[in-house]
């Protein structure tokens, strides 16, 4: 994927170029390292090194008590991660693909999230979920979904996606230490992706969005692979005197509505950039944010761009017009505009 | 094993090729096609590695060769009008049932003219008229959907079976144990077939499952059986029994069907978790081998036969690529078209 990486806030420590599943698999490293109760949980995390070889070496340096291979089982993964996590392990728990959390709904979505609240705040549920996601892979429609909103929908999850290597190991490192249940969606597209990780330790709070690239004109408000086609218009644009500014939430929930009003506010216009289906997608909660918190300020209405009203299909032609590209995001940046140009 | 075991095993005693008067029950037609069957799923699928390995497709591709006894097998006892449910992994299914490969072949290109229209690719192949209910994505998925398609037969009393093919990393999966015991307090027309491959990706079935899954059938209260599923008429007795029952309107049967995939668990596997010589063991009992050792030893089919099979083949297998290569790409247009009955 030829995709620009972005800078990452400029880290006092040296800084190397690694891939995003090299950052992810530091961050579960250095977690199992900092605390013994820390363990991997998945189907094929172990022998395998996960499908995604984000967990590869794990197994031979940590052994099967903490890197846990399971059949295949999804609610039985999702259930491990709330048992283990409630009796005083901090688990992270592997779907190998988002589709399949689908089987798994009902100990998400009725145990895990509710669990604490439903028993009047007494449980501590120190728990990640890890699920790869997105499309472009020529995996059909069984491997391909963005369901993040589904569970961003849910009273008591948080959910993180990161675009670069920086944000996926600190924020993973993050999740990790975080006594509520996280779940970190990982693009698909963008493990192979390269960027600077700094030697050093350090974390990316969750629930606080990062302006990818500074812009006057208009903002474009997105998350994970869609970071880089917003960053890929944005440069397009610039060489006709456009000015984007790109704002990659990293947080779907809590949801850092703070950065992204700043930014609507400055250039008044917003376009909100998503891989998931477009209809009833999370983008429609940031464009009613906006819309509800910075009214006054708009020059234009807030435009979504998504992905179309269907399962991912199969053929190459049909997946890569599916959902959006950069060309998509250059035309919403115009509509946009219409009217000041 | 299972303390519960009418379905006959056809009591094997006989070397590895003796098919204890199996195939003298079989028409040389029957054995034509079930050679024609076998090796076309072969071939089928050396030829789509090719296409792959020289990037005319992509995606995940997921062969079956080493296992088309089980498919061929069960499918020769199957009515036209049945219905299976099948797994990532099948291309095998979906030929024995019946398929066009042309059509298939053109599924896996992501062209127009595919099983989907280029919308499924290998995952996902259906042809709904010949009873393949479709491929599945997601391990175990298919099991309940047999339940249901037998539970369809059974309330409009239309005569026919579902098979249900799965892996034995399906064995562990909720879909599995929901839509088994489903089955069987309904007794449905139904026959689940676990093709134990030995594999569930790195993961071993005994690793996956805390005990063989034949043993489940006494859990259930319905008849199992473990066979050898290299030998295609093991294969082919058992599951005729197992669906002359279902017919009858006595319920299920689980079947556990020994068998090895001689590749990768995909088209891109190349780790190490199966030591070279326990794949050769198992190559060496190819099933296609072993069935073609057995017709010999029969003198039912010669040479000539086999031949002329193979070069048939060969003919569908060109014409199939030939087909696929020439076909169009699917437009944009179509990329919200079939998600609802318009
Ligand atoms: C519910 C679900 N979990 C995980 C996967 C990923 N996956 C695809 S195939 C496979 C192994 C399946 O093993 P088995 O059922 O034995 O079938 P085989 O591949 O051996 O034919 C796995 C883990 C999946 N597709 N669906
Ligand atoms: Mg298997």
């Amino acid at each position: 994927m030829a995709v620009t990486t972005p800078q990452a806030p400029a880290p006092d420590t040296a800084t190397r170029e690694i891939f995003m599943s090299e950052a992810l698999r530091e961050a579960i490293d250095e977690e199992m390292t900092r605390d013994p109760a820390v363990f991997v949980v998945g189907e094929e995390v172990g022998v395998w090194g996960g499908a995604y070889a984000v967990t590869q070496g794990l197994l031979e340096k940590w052994g099967p008590d903490r890197i846990v291979d399971t059949p295949i089982a999804e609610a039985a993964i999702a259930g491990l991660g709330i048992g283990a996590a409630l009796t005083g392990s901090r688990p992270v728990a592997e779907f190998m693909y988002s589709d399949f959390m689908g089987i798994a709904m009902d100990q998400i979505v009725n145990q895990a999230a509710k669990n604490r609240y439903m028993f009047g705040g007494k449980a501590k549920l120190p728990l990640t979920y890890r699920a790869p996601f997105g499309a472009g892979t020529g995996n059909a429609a069984q491997h391909t979904q963005s369901l993040e909103a589904w569970f961003a929908h849910v009273p008591g999850l948080k959910v993180i996606t990161a675009s670069t290597p920086y944000d996926a190991k600190g924020l993973l490192k993050s999740a990790i230490r975080e006594d509520n249940v996280v779940i970190m969606f990982e693009h698909k597209a963008i493990y192979a992706m390269r960027g600077h990780v700094p030697e050093g330790e350090y974390l990316v709070p969750i629930g606080v969005a990062d302006v990818k690239r500074e812009g006057d004109d208009v903002s474009v408000i997105t998350y994970a692979r869609q970071t880089h086609h917003a960053l890929e218009a944005a440069e397009q644009l610039a060489a006709e005197g456009i000015s984007v500014e790109v704002v990659d939430i990293r947080s779907l929930y809590p949801l850092d509505t703070d950065t992204i009003l700043r930014s609507v506010r400055k250039t008044h216009r917003a376009v909100v950039l998503y891989e998931a289906v477009r209809f009833g997608g999370f983008g429609a909660e940031i464009a009613s944010q906006i819309q509800e918190l910075a009214f006054d300020d708009l020059d234009a209405p807030v435009l979504r761009v998504g992905a179309a009203h269907a399962p991912v299909p199969f053929s190459e032609p049909l997946e890569q017009a599916s959902f959006p590209d950069t060309a998509q995001v250059v035309e919403a940046i115009r509509q946009s505009l219409q009217g000041l140009y | 094993m299972a303390e519960q075991q009418p379905v006959s095993t056809n009591g094997r005693a006989g070397g590895d090729d003796a098919s204890n008067g199996v195939l003298e029950q079989l028409t040389d037609d029957q054995l034509r096609w079930i050679y024609q069957i076998m090796r076309r799923i072969r071939r089928f699928e050396e030829t789509a590695e090719e296409a792959f390995r020289a990037a005319k497709m992509r995606g995940a591709l997921h062969f079956y060769i080493g296992e088309e006894a089980t498919a061929t097998g069960v499918c020769a006892a199957l009515d036209d009008g049945d219905f299976i449910t099948s797994t990532h992994r099948g291309h095998g299914h979906c030929i024995a049932k019946g398929a066009r490969m042309d059509k298939m072949m053109a599924e896996l290109f992501g062209r127009t003219t595919g099983y989907c229209g280029g919308k499924g690719g290998s995952m996902h192949i259906a042809d709904i008229e010949l009873g393949n209910l479709g491929a599945n994505g997601i391990v175990g998925a298919g099991i309940p959907i047999a339940t249901g398609a037998a539970l369809g037969s059974k309330l409009r009393k239309d005569g026919k079976v579902t098979v249900a093919f799965f892996g034995d990393g399906a064995g562990p999966t909720g879909a599995f144990h929901e839509g088994v015991n489903v089955a069987a307090t309904m007794n449905l027309p139904a026959v689940f077939v676990c093709e134990n491959n030995q594999y569930g990706m790195a993961t071993h079935a005994d690793f996956a499952n805390a005990a063989p899954i034949h043993n489940r059938g006494p859990a259930y209260g319905i008849p199992s059986a473990s066979i050898d599923g290299n030998d295609i008429f093991e294969v082919y007795a058992t599951a005729r029994e197992a669906i002359d029952r279902a017919r009858r309107g006595e319920g299920p049967t689980l079947i556990e069907s020994r068998t090895y995939r001689h590749k990768g668990h995909t088209v891109l596997d190349q780790k190490n978790y199966r030591t070279k010589e326990e794949i050769a063991e198992w190559v060496a009992r190819d099933p296609i081998e072993r069935f073609v050792r057995a017709v010999n030893e029969s003198e039912r089919l010669d040479e000539d036969d086999f031949r002329a099979i193979d070069g048939q083949i060969e003919r569908e297998i060109e014409h199939a690529v030939a087909f696929a290569e020439a076909s169009p790409w699917p437009t944009v247009d179509v990329i919200e078209r079939d998600v609802y009955v318009e």
